[in-house]
């Protein structure tokens, strides 16, 4: 099962090496990883997401709290959280298919980023499934690139862990 | 607050520590160290012969006095040499720190003259690690890497450090309590746990402690032995564990696992209740683990939560400091008003009628010739009583290893030093100095293998440097015998790579240290070149011909239940 861990770092050179190499040292996946500057400098925020049955993400969990530049780690699928992840795909785009292309991403609340004469790149924003629908519903019409961001996640209001 | 170069303030922070012997090896990065520690009477340089002993020196040092052993090396091979006993002391929870010296911070990154990325290479292998990167942080750098080296589970960590820091001119501040808001370590027993624990001892009639390195590290052996007897519950210790319970105590069953008794083996199996303090479920203890303890409710106590239910599902999971939990425990059973103690005893007597019949039908022994050959466990077994039980022997790695926690019977904590975690060769001489440079007035043996005693020999220049009156025994059957144990067993004695026919004359080579070489190649000559040995004041090499294919036995194959152990 996948599990969205959401870790707070000190913010200083290696410690998101000391992440990865855990993950590959002890053989976990990882599915995606962001990590960025918090509202404090000296903390970054890590959202990840791993896949594993129970014992496995508490192992994950446990060994990452061992980390000593690892001040938190919470479970997304443990509180309530609103997750969200950015596609931007670029698309053939030819007079056969620009409108479909338009009307698909409108659908999608996303939006045209940049065009070219035979491609657009496009730009959505969602929970992951939301964005593998995207893709499954672009991909007959001709997908060139995609590059996803991975998913981000923020507990909501009153819910905070 | 004053100006110190940043050597004077290493040298101020070590000391503030409580450092008084640290191991090293010079070279052109920590050169300005070194000059300063020619200015510090305080601070005793045991200079080694190679880096790796260094680091193992200072985890001998460690693990026999409980304080943190400090390494000193230089920069990319100086530092890469360490990397071995950097992982050795991680495996198994040791305290050092390791202070490497690094190229200056404008060529860190640059390929520089003997310049390695050290805490890259380390960061899976230590505690934690620090590279240095302005001279502000040195000095809280330093308090840190001592505070977690010795706090929580203890561990190796390593500080690199830039020249230019080393000869930086920096601010040095008093020490101040450490605060670290990502490091916390929880030591005390949570109560609900405690109580929930403590019924369950009560309910059980076939208890067993089974007992790691950790209740040594904790210091916790008194509140385990009172544990212990109070309620009359028997022990068997990992190889880590030995000498945290006494091994001639009636309620011990000696050590459990791959090469443990059949009595401690057969325990584990049949017992319904598993009180595990301070040990990790590795692989080498539980063998199979759909069959490790099937009739047991696990109770586990250990400082570190990634040791708990990581290999085996446990009821009761305690994190705490050992000592900590322990004490908890006797303080709950010392609040029930209504337990008679003599009661709770009676209620094991037949589970010890069991164990009793195991110990009986297979006691660890093995099978004397009766003719003039050397077997290994005999000369473990004169060690033992020519030292009274009390000297403190560390190993390097292999058969001799197993025979010396079989048959040596250890009774106190802190006296068997060896690479349980990692398995290093090489690990016993280094280790044996660093101890007795700590304790003087002990009897330090490391019992070794011929193969194993070759991949440090050049440290016994090291102790004879410092008068250090280690005495090595080689059980010399010129193989590597574990793997050769194998090879016999489940290869069809097909014997690939393990003769070691070609040898030093170790006799020979000893003196040629300027240290005494004993040899006995008869079962009647053992006695006396152990006598001879312990009664020299110096370094001493026993070199004993022990008979070739000795086994060590019980063992568990690789895989299988630890039932089914191989015998005698």
């Amino acid at each position: 099962m996948k599990h969205t861990l959401s870790v707070l770092l000190q913010n200083k050179p290696g410690v998101l090496s000391r992440v990865t190499g855990l993950f590959s040292g002890r053989g976990f996946n990882i599915e995606s990883l962001c990590v960025a500057e918090t509202i404090d400098p000296t903390v970054s925020r890590l959202t990840l997401v791993t896949s594993g049955d129970e014992s496995i993400i508490e192992q994950i969990t446990k060994q990452l709290h061992k980390l000593i530049d690892v001040i938190k780690v919470m479970d997304t699928s443990e509180g309530v959280y609103v997750e969200r992840e950015m596609v931007l795909i670029r698309m053939k785009a030819d007079a056969q298919t620009r409108a479909e292309v338009l009307r698909i991403i409108d659908i999608f609340r996303g939006k045209v980023v940049d065009v070219g004469q035979k491609s657009y790149a496009v730009e959505v924003t969602g929970s992951a499934s939301k964005i593998q629908a995207v893709i499954d519903i672009l991909r007959p019409i001709g997908i060139k690139e995609i590059v996803r961001t991975g998913t981000v996640a923020i507990s909501r209001a009153g819910m905070s862990k | 607050m004053s100006q110190l170069t940043g050597a004077q303030a290493i040298v101020s922070c070590l000391l503030e520590e409580g450092v008084t012997t640290i191991f090293g090896y010079p070279g052109g990065a920590v050169i300005d160290l070194y000059d300063e520690l020619m200015n510090s009477e305080k601070l005793e340089h045991i200079l080694v012969r190679h880096e790796q002993a260094a680091v193992h020196a200072a985890d001998g040092y460690a693990r026999v006095t409980g304080k943190v052993g400090v390494a000193l090396l230089t920069s990319g091979p100086g530092a890469t040499n360490g990397v071995t006993g950097i992982a050795t002391a991680y495996m198994d929870s040791i305290p050092v720190v390791i202070l490497t010296g690094q190229v200056p911070t404008p060529l860190i990154g640059n390929d520089a003259f003997q310049e390695v990325d050290i805490v890259g290479i380390t960061r899976p292998c230590t505690k934690h690690n620090y590279l240095v990167g302005s001279k502000d942080e040195l000095v809280q750098t330093l308090r840190e890497a001592f505070h977690v080296a010795r706090t929580g589970r203890p561990g190796p960590v390593l500080v690199d450090l830039p020249k230019n820091i080393i000869n930086g001119l920096i601010t040095y501040e008093p020490p101040q309590p450490i605060k670290m808001d990502s490091y916390q370590p929880n030591t005390e027993p949570h109560p609900g746990q405690i109580g929930k624990a403590c019924r369950m001892i009560m309910e059980a009639r076939k208890p067993v402690l089974y007992v790691g390195g950790g209740v040594i590290l904790a210091n916790g052996h008194e509140e385990l032995a009172e544990l212990a007897t109070k309620l009359d519950i028997p022990v068997t210790m990992t190889l880590m564990g030995l000498g945290a319970f006494p091994g001639n105590h009636p309620l011990s069953m000696g050590m459990l696992g791959m090469h443990g008794t059949y009595t401690a083996n057969m325990a584990v199996a049949k017992c319904d209740l598993l009180i595990s303090v301070g040990a990790r479920f590795d692989d080498r203890v539980t063998g199979n683990l759909e069959s490790f303890a099937p009739h047991a409710k696990i109770i586990h106590i250990d400082i570190d939560p990634t040791s708990i239910s990581k290999n085996v599902h446990v009821d009761v999971p305690i994190v705490a400091d050992c000592k900590r939990g322990l004490e908890a425990m006797n303080t709950w059973f010392n609040n029930q008003q209504d337990i008679s103690v003599a009661q709770e005893k009676g209620k094991h007597q037949q589970w010890f009628d069991k164990i009793k019949t195991w110990s009986d039908a297979h006691p660890l022994g093995y099978i004397d010739d009766n003719d003039s050959s050397i077997k290994p466990q005999y000369v473990v077994e004169m060690l033992d009583k020519l030292t009274g039980g009390d000297a403190i022997i560390t190993t390097e790695v292999g058969q001799h290893q197993m025979w010396a926690a079989q048959f040596y019977k250890f009774k106190l904590p802190r006296h068997f030093l060896t690479s349980g975690g990692l398995g290093t060769m090489g690990y016993g001489l280094p280790a044996a100095i660093g101890a007795k440079i700590a304790m003087p007035e002990k009897t330090v043996i490391d019992v070794a293998g011929d193969g194993s005693i070759q991949m440090n020999i050049q440290e016994l220049a090291t102790a004879r440097q410092y008068n250090t009156a280690v005495k090595i025994a080689i059980l010399n059957n010129k193989y590597l015998g574990m793997v050769r144990q194998w090879q016999e067993l489940f290869y069809d004695k097909r014997y690939a790579s393990t003769g070691m026919d070609v040898a030093p004359d170790f006799v020979e080579l000893a003196k040629a240290y300027g240290a005494v070489g004993l040899r006995a190649k008869t079962k009647d000559e053992v006695v006396p070149v152990i006598k001879e040995a312990l009664a020299t004041d110096n370094t001493v090499v026993m070199d004993f011909n022990i008979i070739r294919e000795e086994g060590v036995f019980p063992m568990v194959p690789a895989g299988k239940a630890n039932t089914e152990m191989l015998l005698v």
